[in-house]
């Protein structure tokens, strides 16, 4: 069976600053990494190998030239193939024309059995383009998942909420969004990573290789515009409480109190 | 001229980073103080490639060439000399002695299971009355039928009780000396006649075994020479040549991980209402720490560079020593300046600097003391200016 992993290449948020004046990240100096849940949507396409299906994991991404990079990653990490979309056409996108553009290269491939998306990415936070992939490929979708199996050619997933979790059993193909509760991904081997640079390649197809409609991808194509972004302003700082248990008891019921919020 | 790193070696880089900081960093005190390597330590590493980083990938290794490994060396030795000191002593002269002078059958039968991990190596050269004289030696090896009969003791072998397979050193004809008279052999551990002594207990590197062993009438097939029989010598030194180059890389993480601790606890650091950063002798000392440490890098990544597209040639033989020379010396005063900006601090047990100085030590000494590092340097340029050095 055939599972494709869809990845981005994010700025290492834990690395990264906001430029005050015009809202943007400052990406100068912060290293790219995969997104981390689209690392636990990669492992997990390599447990259901190492769990005894036979199965080609393609990862497919869409960026620019330098999202090499993180496919390269991939690669080392155990992915059979590897797949960039990457044209000028693309650019801009918001997560509409984003899952369109994955959605038209999957198609590109013909078959396949699994999508796997990461919940969500830590530049947006939007956990949309898995469930958007979905829509457009029009297969059941799973998200949030935490735990998966392949039985009798269906997918059986833990899907987790708020207060548990919920069993889900969907037909093939199907795409399932992934969180990180569900594996710790691996290192990659060490003979992997040069193997994946030296030995391996990564194909790259532009918008006119999959067909793409302009009207469908790029800004162009994205019903979604940012406006502006910027850090919101700090709260006022916090108050501590002193005195005894009671005294401060007492004072928090009178606060609360004042404020109607009891 | 370009001083870039290809992407597979960044991104090895950042795979080793991580798995030092995650798989290793927070076992390193435990590691000084229990006087050992936790055996899924070393597991780990192996699993992920990192007992073979040099060694081609046919041979089961990663395939990362001297670069490769020197990336390895500088970023274990960030986090703890002990476990870069075991991967060190297996890969970088253990195994290293039969990847570059071993038949074939050897690679096959010997390094790949090293590479993989599967098999722990050593190199056992040093006795108690020879060490940078390696022509001292007393451990014999007799022929007999198609065999050897090995007898003798060696000292200070790092992975020594731990070891699986070793390379030995050994005279086969004491009438020719070093040039002639010694012959390398592969010896597993396994076999009927090796026992290991005292284990020694060591001033840093605790973690890393470092053991007495002894052969007594072991038996070794002649298959099991390395090279040309009575070519020993000849392979210790080319293996010494190369293992320097990463004990300069592993001198270089050392000095950056001070470096780093050093700006961090100047920052936070407060006397006399700042951070005593604002002290010019502070600086002064930062200064010299980095200055020294860009030298060094430059240096280290040279002499690899010039190993893998070159080869071991006389002029790498050359560079092989200063790097071993210069990045024990610079690590010997960054690790200094580091204890001295972090004062008493520096000074408590509970803190990675004392640690890390007594770590440094053994840099200076092994794997050829700076001495002979000198004499080697200067032999080899008085050679090249017609003078003979005796």
């Amino acid at each position: 069976m055939r599972i494709v992993v869809c990845l981005k290449q994010v700025p290492d948020t834990t690395e990264v600053k906001l430029d005050k004046r015009t809202g943007t990240l400052i990406r100068e100096g912060v290293p790219s990494i995969i997104n981390p849940e689209d690392k636990n949507a990669i492992e997990e396409a390599l447990k259901l190998r190492e769990a005894g299906l036979d199965v080609e994991i393609v990862v497919i991404s869409m960026g620019p030239p330098q999202a090499d990079a993180a496919l390269r990653e991939a690669l080392a990490m155990g992915a059979d193939r590897a797949i960039l979309l990457s044209d000028r056409a693309f650019a801009g996108s918001d997560t509409w024309a984003t899952a369109n553009a994955l959605g038209l290269g999957i198609q590109h491939l013909s078959d396949y059995d699994l999508v796997l998306c990461g919940r969500q990415a830590i530049d947006g936070d939007t956990a949309q383009v898995g469930p958007q992939l979905a829509e457009y490929l029009d297969i059941p979708q799973v998200t949030y998942v935490r735990e998966l199996a392949i039985i009798d050619g269906q997918v059986r997933a833990k899907r987790t909420l708020e207060d548990g979790y919920e069993e889900i059993e969907a037909p093939l193909p199907a795409l399932l969004t992934i969180t990180d509760q569900a594996n710790t991904p691996r290192y990659p081997h060490a003979a992997g990573i040069f193997r994946a640079y030296r030995e391996q390649e990564v194909e790259v197809w532009g918008a006119q290789d999959v067909n793409a409609d302009e009207d469908r991808i790029g800004l162009q194509g994205s019903p979604t515009q940012v406006k502006r972004s910027f850090a919101p302003e700090p709260k006022g700082a916090g108050e501590m409480l002193t005195g005894t248990d009671k005294e401060m008891v007492t004072s928090l019921v009178q606060r609360l109190r004042s404020k109607n919020l009891i | 001229m370009d001083f870039s790193f290809a992407p597979e070696y960044e991104l090895f880089r950042r795979m080793v980073r991580e798995f030092a900081q995650n798989e290793v960093a927070p076992l390193a005190e435990e590691i000084d103080r229990d006087e050992r390597v936790p055996w899924e330590t070393i597991k780990k590493a192996a699993k992920i490639g990192l007992f073979g980083v040099p060694f081609p990938q046919k041979y089961g290794g990663a395939g990362g060439g001297e670069i490769g490994y020197c990336i390895l060396m500088e970023e274990i030795n960030k986090v703890c000399a002990s476990t870069a000191t075991v991967i060190g002593a297996h890969t970088g002269i253990g195994a290293m002695a039969f990847y570059l002078d071993g038949t074939e059958e050897q690679k096959q039968k010997y390094l790949v299971p090293c590479a993989k991990g599967e098999y722990i190596a050593a190199f056992g050269l040093t006795e108690a009355n020879a060490g940078s004289d390696a022509a001292a030696i007393q451990t014999r090896a007799v022929r007999d039928g198609d065999d050897f009969i090995l007898n003798g003791s060696k000292i200070w072998i790092t992975n020594g009780d731990i070891a699986d397979v070793l390379t030995v050193f050994a005279v086969t004809d004491p009438a020719l000396g070093a040039r002639g008279g010694v012959t390398a052999f592969i010896v597993e551990t396994a076999w009927p006649g090796f026992r290991v002594g005292t284990k020694e207990t060591k001033m840093g590197i605790r973690g890393s075994s470092t053991a007495e062993i002894f052969f007594d009438d072991m038996r070794i097939p002649k298959e099991n020479v390395i090279g040309r029989f009575g070519a020993g010598f000849l392979t210790a030194l080319r293996t010494l040549d190369v293992g320097r180059v990463s004990l300069g890389a592993g001198c270089l993480g050392g000095s950056l991980a001070c470096l780093e601790m050093s700006l961090d606890f100047a920052k936070s650091r407060y006397q006399f209402g700042a951070p005593i950063a604002q002290k010019q002798a502070i600086q002064w000392m930062i200064a010299d720490m980095a200055t020294e440490i860009e030298a060094l890098r430059s240096l280290v990544y040279r002499a690899a560079w010039m190993l893998d597209t070159q080869g071991l040639t006389r002029e790498f033989s050359t560079i092989s020593a200063i790097c071993k020379l210069y990045g024990s010396e610079v690590l010997d005063r960054v690790v200094d300046k580091c204890l001295q900006i972090h004062g008493g601090m520096g000074y408590m047990k509970k803190f990675p600097v004392e640690r890390m100085y007594r770590d440094a030590r053994i840099c200076r000494i092994f794997e050829g003391t700076n001495e002979v590092q000198r004499l080697v340097i200067a032999t080899n340029l008085f050679r090249k200016a017609g003078l003979r050095i005796r």
